[in-house]
């Protein structure tokens, strides 16, 4: 198999763009319910980086950074991440919470399922777009949870790329309720037969 | 000061004494770190995946247990080591995400472990210490004036191997 995102064409790429649009206006509107607040988006942005440039991103490869992962079964097989960075998670679950939103997060059992379910509104949205474009059957698992360096984090999508290919693929998201603002990264790893079956649904196979 | 050389995902490097190779947030990842005590060179990888089986054509050779460990080995002897000069200690493999169900996507760090104890056994190279597995991230230093190798984590401190 030949490197399979630099395969990918600008129609390809589209495609996913506006997986990102359709799956982030779902994410708003989720995020929106349960925050209780008016929350736009902005255009999500494809990103296609080298791993030597993996650690660089989200403030660096030792910064702390939250990352939920989903199995998705169904029709297709593979792997959804959702990563957000420290200001984002905090601002996340302190609204949630009904804290003052500079708090320190700390990790208890609390704060961690209110981080899973943030992450499970999320990537769920995101799914429910993809289903929705292909006509695919999606399920998701129960999300998992790992507060640690970016680096570390980013490892996990980074391995899977990295079977098939020497780049890693994201949609990068922005929400903001017009003062805050939150940053999430989206990785979609389908497993390896997923990957034609995917973009055939989506019509560019 | 010894400078400062970082080694991102899926890169290697060698250097010459006095100098210190990093790698930062070593996940699932290993970073191989060898040392040739005569010389004082150094030389690290940072290996993503077990084995170059399933590679294509021009990949990255640097991502992968076997090509990376041989390919750092031979930049090593480029710079002037003996190959019977050399130990290696590894870091990093662990797992980072815990699922109910345990597939062997998620064994992906054991496996790179794995893989690189048997790669450096084929070329009779001694592994004197090694910090994986675990669920946490680690950065780690190796520094040329002893081969120590220094290991960071969040919230499990530092070692030194």
């Amino acid at each position: 198999m030949a490197d399979a995102i630099s395969e990918l064409n600008s129609f390809h790429l589209d495609v996913l763009r506006e997986i990102g649009n359709i799956g982030a206006g779902n994410a708003a509107t989720a995020l929106a319910k349960l925050l209780d607040k008016k929350i736009d988006m902005r255009v999500p942005q494809i990103r296609i980086m080298k791993f030597s440039e993996v650690s660089d991103v989200l403030g660096g490869a030792e910064t702390p950074v939250e990352g939920i992962l989903l199995q998705i079964h169904g029709d297709i097989s593979g792997s959804m991440m959702f990563i957000l960075d420290y200001p984002s998670s905090r601002l996340l679950v302190n609204i949630l919470m009904g804290k003052p939103v500079e708090s320190d997060l700390d990790y208890d059992e609390l704060t961690c399922s209110a981080l899973k379910e943030i992450g499970n509104i999320l990537a769920g949205s995101y799914l429910s777009a993809l289903s929705n474009m292909t006509n695919l059957k999606l399920m998701p698992d129960v999300p998992a949870l790992a507060i640690d360096m970016a680096g570390a984090i980013l490892s996990v999508p980074a391995i899977e790329f990295g079977k098939n290919s020497d780049t890693v693929l994201y949609i990068e998201n922005v929400f903001t309720d017009g003062r805050d603002s939150v940053i999430g990264d989206l990785f979609l790893i389908p497993d390896d037969l997923s990957y034609g079956k995917l973009l055939e649904a989506l019509g560019v196979g | 000061m010894a400078e400062l050389i970082k080694v991102g995902m899926a890169e290697l490097k060698v250097a010459r004494h006095p100098a210190i190779l990093t790698t930062l947030g070593l996940g699932s990842c290993i970073g191989i770190a060898l040392y040739d005590s005569r010389t004082k060179n150094i030389g690290l990888v940072h290996i993503m995946l077990p084995s170059s089986s399933i590679a294509t054509a021009g990949m990255n050779r640097a991502k992968f247990a076997d090509t990376g460990i041989q390919d750092l080995v031979q930049e090593m002897v480029r710079i002037g080591s003996d190959i019977r000069n050399i130990v290696a200690k590894i870091a990093g493999g662990a797992q980072m995400f815990a699922f109910a169900t345990q597939n062997e996507t998620m064994k992906i760090g054991q496996r790179n472990a794995e893989a690189s104890r048997a790669v450096l056994a084929s070329l009779n190279i001694p592994l004197v210490a090694e910090d994986t597995g675990g669920n946490y991230g680690r950065t780690i230093e190796l520094s040329s004036e002893d081969g120590t190798l220094k290991v960071k984590t969040i919230g499990f401190g530092i070692k030194y191997l």
